[in-house]
């Protein structure tokens, strides 16, 4: 199906009267509870974002606060299908290169102010493009935008670009005030402190290092929602603080890398506690084992090769992670589009990695030691500090020495970004289609002295005429013709070395309900939760 | 004390502090920009995803493009006139960040402070009192166990005791969020918050003035002087008080000069622990984050702090030992 029709068919099913009410009705008819008005739902974030203003900040937790603050044009279902939120519906030209918006025409900004045309243009045009590397990246390929009237937006592309639409979710394109950013600086403009959306939720309350607080927003455009008075994010930085907080019902929720991978077996055997790992298929994240092409032997393919056949996938999966996320097959993850699942890397196999060793003309020392490779540990919590460990041990099994390094978060970014490190796990979003989150790590022309581009070095022509073939496809076949073969030849090079498909536990009372209803999880507006007495 | 001597002794002090407050400021400064990494890389690092520019503008933005040597020259004329800076990863004045803090941090190492010392003397005293008996070896065990127990163990056992299973005490936090509470209600609530981190931060420096008091009244005891107080037919009470306690008290008065000279610092592990909303945290936080104002900030509020308690700690000498002379 290509884009065009599926948009036509959600903007038809949008006129066709999925309008706020036959919605909430919906919502209600799914879980087989009538909303209930009123209650505050406490949840941790963490770590604490420095603003809350999408664009300014893009880490994981200011999109999952703020998420509740603004919203986006479109949203994502968890096959990551575009489902109307400040558009109600939306058509593309038969030549893929206009897109006409239709906005809502009761939405108000927390100022009371209406949301217009001029909004939306600013926010794409202007406010994202200046502050926010990846919309500015995608957004560049938008020839003119213009506002026949105040509730119609034209996007027309300089080419067609098929993935355009996932770049209006929520934690792409938030949609800003113009009248608060416009001839402003927009990272210091006083909005940044004090933001203000069209969202559920508007800011309330920061105490810093304590919590922060979002209460309703009564002039929400969809009558009689949101149904929560209020939503705390309290700031909990120790991860079993955290677990106990969750146990001992202090909070309601919690999410992405609250609860660490290892607790998660005992949280779902309390009867009141619900564990779920989906609402991540948006971002998809994957992770790998960082290699950096340019240090002997990593440009070597078959060290490659076998250092991801002494791996044991499942291991991983089952005893790191307790079945949060499962193992990697190749660079797409499976809940992505264009994933092939024909092309897969191959399998643990401890005595193939040693002959490809062996190929590779390293042979065992004395001590049975045939390379000895740093690793740089990923300091973003316990488990990745056991997944080092886990490595250097089966990688000791075929003669790799790994000699593990401690950093801090700041040194990482660094020394990933200069390139000075030898082996290093990363985990990057793919935001649903592999142009705009998996392209970027294997293409040459992405080579850069900066973090989550091409550091590792690999150079292959082919991959890169691919890639942009896929890129510039005009029709999602052409494009999958494009990425399933270069998802054949990136098994077989291995450039880098992939462990996981990704999710992170959302974890909550059984009272909280429509926690995770979409591709983007609990980064939703939660316009729809509410909590059973 | 010669009352005469204190302007003089005051000013000779304050000056050489603020020497010492100045080398502190330039060393840190070196000290927190010789770590790898700045600001811009930990955001990019943070946002997974990132271009040339996006570091570019950050680091203009932060002024991390001007020369070292410039941005402490802005840095040092800043804090002389006691303009410790702009956070621009929070969007803050960073006196703002710390003066938010504050409160917390002076609440929790306060009350720890004089739990400590209370019950510190007392026990000392007590064991001290009564050495070789029973209640002299449980009081030393105690202390050292304390002495010798992990802040943190201390804490999630607490935790664990108070919170999970009898379910009396909240785990974490300062105050109940939304619950909107007032006067007398707001106050048992903090204070409810309040009891367990101030005790896992303070039974380690009660052990500390327990052990600390009871040898060195056992070390006066034993002299002329409380000899020669009994002879003379002094009741007990007071020789113990008076005569003992009193000259044990130096040593003691040092250490909390130290501990005093904390408080502002804040404790790094039990914040993090107990989700205290304090000063050891936005430090550590901003150690992480590369966030160089408001780390140097914290470091300047802490070393002035260091200093005054110095100066207190010599000015008390002379109050409890009128032997001691101010110079």
């Amino acid at each position: 199906m290509s884009i065009s029709r599926r948009g036509l068919i959600a903007a038809s099913a949008a006129a066709a009267g999925m309008g706020p009410t036959l919605m909430r009705v919906e919502d209600a008819l799914a879980q087989g509870i009538a909303p209930r008005r009123g209650g505050t739902l406490t949840t941790i974030l963490q770590p604490e974002p420095p603003v809350l203003q999408i664009g300014v900040n893009n880490q994981g937790p200011t999109l999952i606060a703020a998420g509740k603050i603004f919203q986006g044009l479109v949203k994502f279902s968890p096959t990551l299908e575009p489902l109307p939120e400040l558009a109600e519906s939306w058509t593309i030209s038969p030549d893929a290169l206009t897109y006409t918006f239709k906005l809502r025409n009761n939405v108000k900004f927390h100022d009371g102010t209406p949301m217009t045309a001029d909004d939306v243009i600013f926010s794409i045009m202007k406010f994202h493009m200046e502050v926010a590397p990846r919309a500015r990246a995608i957004f560049q390929r938008i020839d003119k935008a213009e506002a026949p009237d105040a509730h119609t937006v034209v996007l027309t592309l300089k080419a067609p670009f098929e993935p355009f639409l996932l770049m209006f979710d929520v934690t792409a394109c938030a949609i800003v005030p113009k009248h608060l950013f416009d001839g402003q600086d927009y990272r210091t403009a006083p909005a940044v402190q004090r933001p203000i959306g069209t969202g559920p939720f508007r800011f309330a309350e920061w105490q810093r290092g304590n919590f922060i607080r979002l209460e309703r927003f009564a002039d929400y455009w969809k009558p009689g929602q949101p149904y929560l008075d209020a939503i705390i994010y309290r700031i909990v930085p120790d991860s079993q603080s955290r677990r106990l907080a969750l146990e001992t019902g202090q909070v309601l929720m919690t999410a992405a890398g609250d609860i660490e991978p290892f607790d998660t077996p005992a949280l779902r055997a309390r009867p009141n506690l619900e564990v779920l790992t989906t609402g991540w298929e948006y971002f998809s994240p994957l992770s790998w084992i960082e290699t950096n092409h340019r240090v002997a032997p990593l440009g070597d393919v078959r060290v490659r090769q076998a250092i991801s056949r002494a791996i044991d996938r499942n291991f991983i999966a089952q005893r790191l992670w307790f079945n949060i996320g499962k193992p990697a097959t190749n660079p797409v993850a499976s809940t992505t589009k264009f994933h092939d699942p024909s092309a897969r890397i191959a399998g643990f196999d401890p005595r193939a990695a040693m002959q490809l060793l062996d190929a590779a003309g390293l042979r065992p020392n004395a001590q049975g030691v045939r390379a000895t490779i740093k690793h740089l540990v990923l300091p973003y919590g316990e488990v990745w500090t056991r997944l080092a460990e886990y490595l250097r041990q089966s990688l000791r099994q075929v003669g790799i020495q790994l000699e593990l390094e401690s950093t801090d978060a700041g040194s990482w970014a660094r020394r990933i970004g200069a390139w000075e490190y030898e082996t290093s796990i990363n985990f990057v979003y793919q935001f649903g289609d592999p142009t705009l989150g998996v392209e970027r790590t294997y293409v040459s022309s992405n080579i850069q002295r900066v973090t989550f581009t091409n550091t590792g070095g690999y150079s292959n022509p082919r991959v890169d005429q691919l890639f942009a073939a896929a890129r510039d496809g005009q029709t999602a076949e052409q494009r999958r013709a494009a990425f399933s073969e270069v998802q054949k030849i990136l098994v077989e090079e291995v450039p880098q070395i992939w462990l996981m498909e990704m999710a992170f536990p959302t974890i909550h009372d059984k009272r909280v309900q429509n926690a995770v209803r979409l591709g983007t999880g609990v980064h939703a507006s939660y316009d729809d939760v509410f909590l059973t007495s | 004390m010669d009352p005469s001597k204190l302007p003089g002794f005051l000013a000779k002090r304050l000056v050489k502090a603020a020497i010492v407050v100045l080398a502190i400021v330039v060393c840190n400064f070196f000290l927190i920009h010789a770590a790898p990494g700045d600001p811009a890389s930990v955001i990019a690092g943070q946002s997974g995803a990132a271009d040339e520019r996006f570091l570019q503008q950050l680091r203009t933005q932060f002024g991390l493009d001007q020369p070292l040597y410039v941005q402490l020259w802005i840095y040092v004329k800043g804090v002389l006139t006691l303009d410790l800076g702009f956070s621009h990863r929070q969007q803050m004045p960073v006196a703002t960040l710390i003066l938010d803090r504050l409160p917390a941090t002076l609440l929790l190492t306060g009350a720890a402070f004089a739990f400590a010392i209370t019950l510190g003397i007392t026990l000392g005293t007590l064991a001290a009192q009564r050495v070789g008996s029973w209640a002299d070896s449980v009081i030393t065990v105690l202390a050292l166990t304390f002495y010798a127990t992990p802040l943190f163990w201390v804490g999630l056992m607490l935790v664990l005791f108070f919170s999970v299973w009898l379910e009396w005490l909240p785990s974490f936090g300062m105050m109940s969020v939304g619950a909107n509470l007032t006067g007398i209600a707001a106050v048992l609530d903090v204070a409810k918050h309040l009891l367990l981190p101030a005790l896992t931060l303070g039974l380690f420096y009660m052990a500390v003035y327990a052990r600390l008091t009871r040898a060195t009244m056992l070390e006066v005891a034993d002299q002329d002087f409380v000899k020669t107080a009994r002879a003379k037919g002094v009741p007990e009470g007071q020789v113990v008080r008076r005569h003992v306690l009193r000259n044990a008290l130096l040593p003691v008065i040092t250490f909390a000069g130290i501990q005093a000279g904390q408080l502002v610092g804040g404790s790094i592990l039990v914040e993090t622990v107990f989700a205290w909303p304090g000063i050891g945290r936005l430090a550590f936080e901003a150690l992480l984050a590369r966030d160089y104002p408001v780390l140097m900030g914290v470091f300047f509020a802490t070393s002035v702090m260091v200093v005054l308690f110095n100066l207190l700690t010599d000015l008390l000498y002379a109050v409890v030992d009128p032997r001691v002379e101010v110079a």
